[in-house]
């Protein structure tokens, strides 16, 4: 996943899990985007996903403690818009969640914040550990 | 101060109309509040005929979604209602994504939701 410099907003921030950090993140990205013009589905979908990676990090990286810090890097270009979030948590195996559209699921309240990350994004990368997510959308 | 609520009710004909003041449900605290409003509603009724107006939601969550799971079975266990109203673009994309579109009553328009929850 290495990106090529094609005029690159590139920014990084370590933040806590508060919702104020999470919507200045969101904000600082998404006027970003809008400067490279990207649409508006793009817009939602780029929201969409930084609100679950960033929930994720904070309810199951961090068990919920607010307290513990999140790091966020953005690169924003003209052709793509990538954003690695990293929590220091002991991460999580996404396979060990149920598939939250089997049928058999659908009723179930929670696990479908990293469903929601890889059908928003075009790619999406996890690392071994389960603390560091990337992942990046093409215009 | 009592806190504002979160989602504007219409009742009319038997049937609650609910539109959401904030555009963006994202914020857990928000969600569980717009939950716990939507449960008062419920309980209150014998029946509940409810229909979800999503007119002014810009962005939804996987959390929201859970909640909106959970005031669905809320529903059913009263043997009433619940429709989705003015679900279009990206955000009928998330029901779609997520297969939730199978396990709730989704409709265009307002006037085929209060037509469809009758």
């Amino acid at each position: 996943m290495c990106l090529k410099n094609e005029q690159p907003y590139k920014q990084q921030r370590t933040i806590l899990g508060v919702r104020e950090s999470f919507d200045e993140v969101q904000e600082a990205v998404l006027t970003l985007m809008v400067d490279q013009q990207y649409s508006e589905h793009d817009l939602f979908s780029v929201r969409v996903a930084l609100e679950e990676a960033l929930a994720n990090a904070l309810l199951h990286g961090h068990s919920g403690d607010e307290e513990r810090e999140i790091e966020v890097h953005w690169h924003v270009t003209p052709a793509h818009v990538e954003i690695q979030v990293i929590d220091q948590g002991r991460g999580y195996d996404p396979e060990a969640i149920p598939d939250p559209t089997a049928t058999e699921n659908l009723t179930l309240p929670s696990g479908r914040g990293l469903a929601m990350i890889r059908a928003f994004m075009t790619e999406v990368e996890l690392n071994e550990r389960g603390n560091h997510l990337t992942m990046i959308r093409h215009k | 101060m009592a806190e504002h609520s979160l989602l504007q009710i219409f009742e009319r004909d038997g049937i609650t109309n609910v539109e959401f003041v904030e555009s963006n449900i994202l914020d857990e605290v928000c969600i569980r509040r717009i939950g716990d409003e939507l449960i008062s509603v419920i309980e209150r009724k014998g029946c509940p005929k409810i229909v979800l107006n999503f007119q002014n939601v810009n962005a939804l969550s996987s959390s929201a979604l859970g909640m909106l799971i959970t005031v669905n079975a809320k529903v059913g266990d009263k043997k009433g209602k619940l429709v989705l109203a003015s679900l279009e673009g990206p955000i009928r994309d998330v029901f779609r994504i997520t297969k939730l579109d199978k396990a709730f009553t989704l409709c265009d328009s307002l006037a085929e939701a209060m037509s469809s929850v009758r």
